[in-house]
């Protein structure tokens, strides 16, 4: 067990820490080339480094380290998902998260504060009911709960019979929690970096070299670097990238907006998720109300927020949380989320050797940042795809084997 | 809000329409293969730049096609599918197929 907070406790004096040097010189060759220093790409070099031994990775990003959907997310972390491979794989990253402060030793700020997810219709009481009994099943604390107990979860929640949608029932996930994001991503570049990993920040990927059917290099606006493997982690921009490898996926990028009040006295715990009007919050240990949930109608590559979904969001948590009409809001911003037809990700191999995947992360992604990485670098150093991710590879399309997780996706986090 | 100019209900507003998935030539039913086919089905090339894709005024329920920048979100035009396709696709006939073969 780490001792950093305790030595931290006891020292007399504070001093600007220095984490890590991103690096300066490109070198001319890489065992590993990770595409996109969010919080995927990261954790794929931290575990490679630290469980596999393979140290000689350079990650770059075209821009800077956590700087896409890393940072803009709402660090939503839960596995009450409805399939059973999709519940099992983001329970491991659930049990990854809880003790990701010790393995770094710095603190990611991991909250435990539950999350209820709303039912204001029958047929979502069923699925409610269906997802439990999946989540029991494999081990992830999920129950239906009534009014009742929704009241003594969340005080301030409007309850009222003669609300627009009123609240029937409720999915409690004990097991739901947010976290630092920016966190997450120092934390893992951190030990990377601590590794011998390099970071190259301001290096865009603008090709990929491919002889005999295997990636053998990758272009930058840096020069070429050639190497042994190359990974893809760039979330919104996944279709551009792979198509540099002449890869086409089943992916169509969308903005995802989200936005943040001003700071306010601590009043709601758990995070509060309405699948029906369309909306989702919690409220941060800042005092900040997250309010997320407004997948832009139509495809862009754009991270412009709009009047549009500051108004649907608005009038959606006002349905939940009227006194919320009071609130300022602070900030709104968006991403552009890789959205697949089935809402799970597609991670593993491709028609490319030693080029491998990791996209289709649309708006769920973040959660899964721990088990993506210790399962993508199992598969590249192993050459074996893990039992976890089998089930999401690119293939699955073509043989008709979605695994769907649409209706756990609703609210988009 | 955005506006979008619908062949045949002319300029309203975005929110009275849906997006319906980028224009691509769809492969011939009767000979393309399974892949092509999920391809046909799944895949998309999302494009950076100017595309063409589908899009349905909701309350008229008509589908038309729409040339559109997905990264300044610019419209360029807007035109009927009559403009793209004069056959009609039949798949009656290929439903009956497969249930004699059943
Ligand atoms: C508003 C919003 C809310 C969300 N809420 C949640 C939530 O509550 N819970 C949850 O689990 N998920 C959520 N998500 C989804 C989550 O943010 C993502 O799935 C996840 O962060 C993806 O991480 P990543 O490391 O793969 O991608 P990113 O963090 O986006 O990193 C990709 C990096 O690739 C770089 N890049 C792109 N192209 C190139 C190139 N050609 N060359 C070099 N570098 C390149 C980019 O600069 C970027 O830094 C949300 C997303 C958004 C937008």
């Amino acid at each position: 067990m780490p001792f950093g907070l305790l030595k931290y406790g006891l020292r007399q004096q504070y001093p600007a820490q220095h984490q890590f040097t991103p690096s300066k010189k490109l070198k001319k060759h890489y065992d590993v080339v990770i595409i996109g220093a969010g919080g995927h790409g990261t954790s794929i070099a931290y575990n490679l480094a630290k469980y596999h031994g393979i140290t000689d990775i350079a990650i770059i990003d075209k821009s800077y380290l956590g700087g896409g959907n890393t940072a803009r997310n709402t660090a939503v972390i839960r596995s009450n998902y409805l399939t059973a491979e999709g519940v099992a794989f983001y329970r491991e990253s659930v049990r990854l998260y809880q003790g990701l402060s010790n393995e770094f030793d710095f603190n990611i700020m991991m909250e435990n504060r539950g999350q209820l997810t709303l039912a204001h219709s029958d047929a979502a009481i069923r699925s409610f009911r269906w997802r439990a009994e999946v989540n029991q099943h494999l081990g992830v604390r999920s129950e239906l709960v009534d009014r009742k107990t929704i009241r003594e979860l969340v005080p301030n929640l409007r309850l009222s019979e003669d609300a627009r949608y009123p609240v029937l029932a409720g999915l409690w996930h004990k097991d739901g929690a947010t976290a630092r994001h920016d966190a997450v991503v120092w934390g893992y570049a951190r030990g990377a970096c601590q590794r011998g990993v390099e970071l190259h920040q301001l290096t865009e990927a603008q090709g990929i070299e491919i002889e005999q059917g295997r990636a053998v290099g990758v272009r930058t606006n840096r020069g070429r670097i050639s190497c042994g493997a190359v990974v893809q982690a760039v979330a919104g921009a996944s279709s551009m990238v792979a198509k540099m490898a002449g890869l086409q996926l089943p992916i169509q990028s969308f903005p995802l907006q989200a936005m943040v009040t001003q700071p306010y006295k601590p009043l709601l715990d758990p995070h509060v998720s309405s699948p029906h009007v369309h909306v989702y919050v919690h409220q941060t240990s800042r005092g900040e109300f997250v309010i997320g949930g407004g997948s832009d109608p139509y495809p862009l590559y754009h991270s412009r927020a709009t009047l549009d979904q500051k108004e649907k969001l608005a009038g959606s948590v006002l349905e939940l949380f009227p006194f919320l009409a009071q609130a300022r809001v602070l900030r709104q911003w968006a991403g552009t989320t890789d959205m697949t037809p089935d809402y799970s990700p597609i991670m593993g191999l491709s028609a490319v050797k030693n080029y491998f995947l990791d996209a289709g992360w649309g708006t769920w992604g973040f959660k899964a940042t721990p088990i993506c990485g210790k399962t993508m670098a199992e598969l590249i150093a192993t050459g074996r795809v893990p039992k976890l991710i089998q089930p999401f590879s690119l293939e699955r399309f073509y043989r008709f084997e979605q695994v769907n997780e649409a209706g756990a996706t609703a609210a988009s986090h | 809000m955005k506006q979008l100019r619908c062949p045949l209900n002319g300029l309203r507003n975005i929110s009275e329409f849906i997006y319906g998935g980028e224009y691509h030539d769809v492969p011939d039913y009767r000979s393309c293969s399974s892949r092509d086919w999920s391809e046909h089905v799944f895949f998309a090339e999302t494009k950076a730049g100017w595309v063409i894709e589908w899009w349905c005024h909701l309350p008229t329920s008509y589908w038309f096609l729409v040339e559109r920048n997905t990264v300044s979100d610019e419209i360029r035009r807007s035109f009927p599918s009559s403009d793209l396709y004069q056959e009609r696709v039949d798949f009656s006939r290929a439903l009956a197929r497969e249930k004699q073969s059943e």
